[in-house]
């Protein structure tokens, strides 16, 4: 009998540890993703270099950009981003989270998927569409029946509402506002879906109202996640090029009223680098994208960290 | 009034404001669609629109066949580079989700997929047009493809979780090679999801101009060589319509159109299939 068992114990190989290949070749195919990412930064920075050593720091605040000369300062197309981008975001945060709780409690399955389907195909719709659309219908449309009025009646008292213009930062910033609505809303639903059920039937119980459940107790309990999907609206609206480039009216000026023509930094490289000529122009409009590329990469990270924060899937 | 009645109406009001507010942020897509294809249908209902290149303005018969072409061979170059890649990366961030390396690949294609197009561009631009010196599709579709790579990494992470984990178990069971599982097992069965996830990364692609304005620059005339440079409709629509001609603008819109035709028919036909895709893996 012991002699049995013995020889069954010897006839299991012990176990070994086999190498799992499969993993090691995807490991390495995926760390192309973060690769790339690495690569586009150091890349730009080796060819803006001319730039950076020439100008320094005092790109960041320089006003003028003039080839002729080989003046370069960034500051005009900085503010312009970042004028639009905010600008946007003032317009699409209430309409982006109303929307999102209406797809994400109320109202019947079908009008849902109907609103949702919408919203997605909002996002699907090629940007230089909506440049030719915002060139040729929403610009004339809102120059016409919200700058000039605004203009008439408030211009006076507050120089900054006056001079309207059909093509400028005001116009690109609606056309923005437009274009980051669907991420806003996306994230801002699965944000919303997150929130515990208990919170929602407790204020429920307690008597509260639909309104006062969303305003006291949905909302705030989502803030962190609603935060995280402006922050990422915030990102795509930084770099957002070829409808802004169409309607910004591209004037390197920091804008002296809201609806006056500016520039941002995605729309001076699109409009000028096929041009650029010498070693420090494109070096220049390369630094340019560098700053624009760092200032979207922190604001994503911090986007995406705080919607992961709240236990939503992020359906990026 | 009687204060619970109040509360009712301010509920009611403010529901009322939300959905008022949904109807407000849907106009945009209504008129976006509506103008595109009032100004863009009269163009491109000529045939010639479809089978002939650019003419100046003014000479009859002009057409977009060269940008249809370039955008068919930059976006087919780019998603040869881009979707086994990104099929791959995804599949690893499934099947390996837990290794601390997935968490960061995870964090780099959201970032990536939310980066400038027109940076991506000008990383194209250094990575190909510098060292060759000429303009070409060839850097085009890098370009392309560094924007579709994040997508398909992503969605097919998504469409590969959705594979209940005893199919997999079966699998290992039998004794199959981890690669076997996953390449012949798990993939074939959340092939909607991946298809639909390559569809969508193919429809943003073709849209893109900014990435393309400084790699394949552009042309007038049918160019079928990828080393050259091609036209794509999206470069097309932004160049034409800043162009003070009516007859070119006429040609944007259409070109507008057709564009828009062909990006909302893949995203509503893939979100199709993705939705059956979720319902059947429901009831495996």
């Amino acid at each position: 009998m012991a002699a049995a068992v013995e020889t069954v114990e010897r006839a299991i190989p012990p176990v070994r540890k086999v190498p799992d290949r499969f993993r090691t070749f995807t490991t390495a195919i995926a760390s192309v993703a973060p690769v790339i990412l690495v690569v586009i930064v150091v890349i730009l920075y080796q060819q803006a270099a001319p730039a950076i050593s020439h100008f320094g720091l005092g790109f960041l605040t320089g006003r003028v950009w003039n080839p002729v000369t080989n003046t370069f300062g960034a500051l005009p197309a900085i503010f312009g981003t970042l004028a639009t981008s905010f600008l946007a975001l003032a317009v699409a945060i209430p309409v982006g989270v109303a929307v999102a709780l209406v797809l994400a409690e109320q109202g019947q399955q079908a009008i849902r998927g109907i609103i949702g389907t919408g919203i997605e195909l909002l996002a699907a719709i090629p940007s230089v569409v909506y440049g030719i659309w915002a060139l040729y219908v929403l610009a004339p449309w809102s120059f016409e029946h919200i700058e000039t009025p605004i203009s008439d009646r408030l211009g006076h008292g507050l120089p900054y509402l006056a001079q309207p213009a059909v093509r400028g930062l005001f116009n690109a910033a609606l056309v923005l506002a437009v274009m980051v609505l669907p991420t806003l809303t996306a994230i801002s639903r699965d944000v919303i879906r997150a929130t515990p059920r208990g919170l929602r039937e407790s204020a429920i119980a307690l008597g509260a109202t639909w309104w006062e459940t969303t305003w006291k107790v949905i909302l705030p309990a989502a803030r962190a996640g609603i935060f995280g999907a402006t922050i990422l609206a915030l990102g795509r609206a930084l770099g957002e090029t070829i409808a802004v480039t169409m309607v910004i009216g591209n004037n390197f000026q920091i804008p002296p009223t809201i609806f006056a023509p500016a520039y941002t930094l995605a729309s001076v490289i699109a409009n000028e680098f096929t041009e650029a000529t010498g070693t420090l122009y494109p070096a220049a409009l390369i630094e340019l994208g560098l700053v624009l590329i760092l200032v979207t990469v922190v604001v994503n990270i911090v986007a995406l960290l705080l919607v992961r924060s709240t236990g939503a899937k992020a359906s990026v | 009034m009687n204060r619970n009645a109040r509360r009712g109406y301010m509920s009611r009001a403010s529901l009322a404001v939300m959905y008022a507010l949904t109807v407000l942020a849907l106009i945009p897509l209504g008129l976006v669609l509506w103008f595109t294809i009032a100004k863009g249908l009269p163009p491109a209902l000529h045939l010639e629109f479809f089978t002939n290149a650019f003419r100046p303005p003014g000479i009859p018969g002009a057409g977009v066949k060269h940008a249809i072409i370039g955008t068919g061979i930059l976006v087919g170059l780019a998603s040869v580079m881009a979707i086994p890649i990104g099929i791959l990366g995804g599949v690893f961030l499934a099947e390996y989700s837990v290794s601390w390396w997935a968490s960061w690949v995870r964090l780099a294609s959201d970032v990536l997929v939310g980066t400038p197009s027109i940076a991506i561009g000008l990383f194209a631009y250094s990575l190909v047009v510098v060292p060759t010196h000429h303009f070409s599709g060839y850097a085009g579709s890098v370009a392309l493809a560094v924007l579709m790579l994040p997508i398909v990494i992503r969605t097919t992470e998504g469409a590969v979780l959705l594979i209940p984990n005893g199919l997999r178990e079966s699998g290992l069971a039998l004794g199959l090679a981890r690669w076997r599982v996953s390449l012949q097992l798990i993939v074939p069965a959340a092939a909607p999801g991946v298809i639909t996830g390559a569809l969508l990364a193919v429809a943003r692609a073709a849209g893109e101009t900014a990435p393309l304005l400084f790699t394949s620059f552009g042309n007038q005339i049918t160019v079928l060589n990828p080393n050259g440079q091609l036209e794509a409709l999206p470069l097309t629509v932004y160049h034409y319509a800043l162009l003070p001609y009516k007859s070119l603008q006429d040609q944007a819109w259409g070109a507008a159109l057709v564009l828009v035709v062909m990006v909302l028919g893949i995203n509503l036909v893939s979100r199709w299939v993705l939705r059956r895709q979720i319902r059947l893996a429901g009831q495996l």
